[in-house]
């Protein structure tokens, strides 16, 4: 995907010079292997720093609400669909916005490739054709790329952009996968199990709140968990407040999450939050038919009223 | 100072030994990362670990700690009175601990242990540790003992050193509480000059490859006006989503927040880490809120610990290098970047 990194730089280029945006928002290169950070440049003598690799995993949807420049935004598949969120929820305007497409072929794990080399940070890694390889001291390791894809990654069936201003480089082949596998495990569990599965999937939890500010949907001026008159959630580690969190912040997700996966990349303890938003994913789907950030020019079934919307939930 | 040599295979008898004397606590593997917890048997302590995913100071500075309790019910004799809540200070050894971390409680020392502060749980519990480190053979690619004072085999926050020398480990002690500890063990060794000679090398090599990586000492003659109101930060705080995951995996990281929560007709009073990444740490009672800006929390962590403390203490950042922040900032933000950019001599308009 390095490929990449030259038509971003000369779509950024033309767009600053030719004045159609104010900013580029993209990534430069890390400052440690397998890292890679959400850039802003202004001017065309900045162009150079920015780069693409498989280790851009950061939603850049996440740096637009509210933003009154006109932006130019590199976004591959995941990233569009937020944007399309975005502008469904009147967080920027589809005319302020040059869309960068990047047809995606599946961002890396990097807690996946440390888990492989013994919690060890490489101290150098390369990406190859179809492989990753890292090295640290004797430990020269390469393994096929698809091997440590993020989850989310895995099973996406949307990485070409959704809406885009142009492309740099031809569309991918679409996976053909069942999302939902780990879902269905979990709802066949009864209700004990299905409680203890998360008690202990959240165990860890330090509630900083990295999954909500990494995430673009979590805008929200004041999130209902700092909200401090009143207070509705504690501060201590009181699991009742951290389950509070992870269901309420799944729910208010809703018909709205695309399964990027930032969420799952910041959480500096390693927590699959996604496992409370894909069950929402797939009730929206199961219900409504539809999926979140794919068509800009509709109401969400959430935000709006059909007759013969189901309501399988009254009884 | 005494030293020992202690074979690999009678390592976990030695841990044993230790556990019969007091409680231990290792680096163990839990889930997906290793952090300290006490040891329930001699094995569980992994010390071929990196570093723990989390700092240490939560075995002094829990995340959340219930310092009082209370009792809210007017029928109660006691009814709104403060009791400390109890605690255990029995004594302890932290095994394994990397020379960074135990560096880093010597500089929060200064935040608990001072003369117009004292905070008596830090210090009893600082009082009854044993620190028993692990020097670092291999160091990270994103650790900077060395640039900010201290190093892979640093004894100075410690009371003993363990160097993993291949077969065995080198164990020295560096204070008197070393001393007693080491003093009365059985097993060791004595260290052959092989041995000694080995964990000099592996200190030269390890320093070697860690290098110096930026000038600390140009921090304390910038101007911290100019410093403040740099062109830098712009460009700095633009991809930070102020998760705060660099407070709380940092162990310099001291703030807190004290907070009560009753349940009924009891409370307890708690104290948790906050984060000055967050809005909240700063907020008002007004809902005046001083660093309402992400470029303001940014900054403000950066200058807290690479030039507020440099200019109030005189002794170096308020940093040890240890990498966390550097390798779990979901957006790559580097304190070895930002602090290039302070320390370079003049500070050039971006
Ligand atoms: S990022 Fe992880 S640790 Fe932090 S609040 Fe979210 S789930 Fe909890
Ligand atoms: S909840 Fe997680 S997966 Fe869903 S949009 Fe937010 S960051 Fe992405
Ligand atoms: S970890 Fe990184 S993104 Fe999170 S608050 Fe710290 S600097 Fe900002
Ligand atoms: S600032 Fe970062 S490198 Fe320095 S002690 Fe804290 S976590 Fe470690």
């Amino acid at each position: 995907m390095r490929a990449y990194t030259g038509r971003i730089r000369e779509a950024a280029k033309r767009l600053l010079a030719e004045n159609r945006v104010d900013v580029v928002i993209g990534f430069r290169k890390g400052t440690i292997p397998l890292m890679n950070e959400p850039y802003l440049i202004k001017s065309v003598d900045q162009v150079n720093q920015l780069y693409w690799d498989s280790n851009c995993g950061i939603n850049l949807a996440n740096y637009l609400p509210k933003r009154p420049d006109r932006v130019g935004i590199v976004a591959k598949g995941c990233d569009s669909r937020n944007i399309v969120v975005h502008i469904l929820e009147n967080q920027i305007k589809r005319e302020q916005l040059y869309i960068i497409g990047v047809p995606c072929k599946g961002m890396l794990d990097r807690r996946r490739i440390m888990a492989e080399r013994n919690g060890r940070e490489p101290l150098f890694a390369e990406e190859l054709e179809h492989k990753v390889r890292t090295v640290r001291y004797e430990l020269d390791l390469t393994r096929d790329r698809n091997y440590f894809l993020q989850d989310n990654c895995r099973i996406c069936t949307h990485r070409n952009p959704v809406i885009y201003d142009e492309l740099v480089g031809d569309l991918v082949e679409e996976q053909q996968v069942d999302r939902y596998t780990d879902v269905r495990k979990i709802e066949a569990m009864s209700a004990e199990e299905r409680w203890e599965h998360f008690e202990k999937l959240i165990e860890p939890c330090l509630r900083c709140y990295a999954c909500r500010n990494a995430c673009p949907l979590c805008y929200c001026p004041t999130c209902f968990v700092d909200e401090a008159r009143p207070q509705w959630v504690g501060k201590s580690l009181d699991k009742t407040d951290t389950r509070t969190f992870h269901f309420l912040r799944a729910f208010h997700v809703a018909g709205r999450c695309t399964d990027c996966g930032a969420c799952e990349r910041a959480c500096p303890v390693g927590i699959q939050v996604r496992q409370f938003t894909k069950k929402m994913e797939k009730d929206i789907k199961e219900l409504y038919g539809y999926e979140a950030g794919v068509i800009a020019d509709e109401r969400p079934p959430l935000d709006t009223y059909r007759p013969g919307d189901p309501e399988p939930f009254f009884k | 100072m005494s030293e020992m040599y202690i074979a690999k295979e009678k390592f976990p008898a030695t841990v044993k030994q230790l556990m019969g004397r007091c409680r231990v606590y290792g680096p163990v593997f839990r889930g997906q990362y290793h952090e300290f917890a006490e040891l329930k048997a001699a094995e569980d302590a992994d010390m071929g670990y990196q570093n723990t995913r989390l700092s240490p100071k939560e075995l002094f500075h829990p995340q959340s700690e219930r310092m009082f309790t209370y009792s809210l019910d007017k029928s109660d004799s006691e009814a709104e009175i403060l009791k400390e809540a109890p605690k255990d200070f029995s004594s302890r050894v932290i095994l394994g601990i990397r020379p960074c971390d135990a560096k880093a409680f010597q500089l929060d020392d200064r935040n608990f242990d001072v003369d117009r502060f004292r905070d008596p749980w830090w210090v009893k519990r600082r009082e009854s540790t044993t620190l028993v480190g692990l020097a670092c053979n291999q160091p990270c690619a994103s650790c900077f003992c060395t640039t900010v004072g201290t190093g892979p085999f640093d004894t100075g926050g410690l009371d003993v050193l363990l160097t993993d020398v291949g077969n065995g480990y080198v164990a020295r002690s560096t204070s008197s509480k070393g001393d007693d500890l080491l003093q009365g063990m059985e097993g060791g060794e004595k260290v052959s000059s092989e041995a000694a000679q080995k964990v000099m090398d592996l200190k030269i090599k390890a320093e070697k490859q860690l290098g110096v990586q930026f000038d600390v000492s140009t921090l304390s003659e910038q101007q911290m006006l100019e410093l403040f109101n740099a062109s830098f930060w712009d460009d700095i705080q633009f991809s930070c989503i102020n998760c705060g995951i660099c407070t709380f995996l940092c162990p310099t990281c001291w703030c807190f927040d004290i907070q009560d929560e009753v349940h009924g007709n009891k409370g307890d009073r708690i104290r948790n880490w906050d984060s000055c990444m967050f809005p909240l740490f700063t907020l008002h009672g007004s809902g005046h809120n001083p660093r309402s800006q992400k470029l303001q929390r940014v900054r403000q962590r950066f200058m807290h610990k690479l030039k507020y403390y440099v200019d109030k203490y005189k002794d170096g950042v308020a940093c040890v290098g240890c990498g966390r922040c550097v390798r779990f900032c979901p957006v790559n933000i580097d304190i070895r970047q930002v602090a290039r950019l302070m320390s370079a001599r003049c500070v050039c308009p971006a």
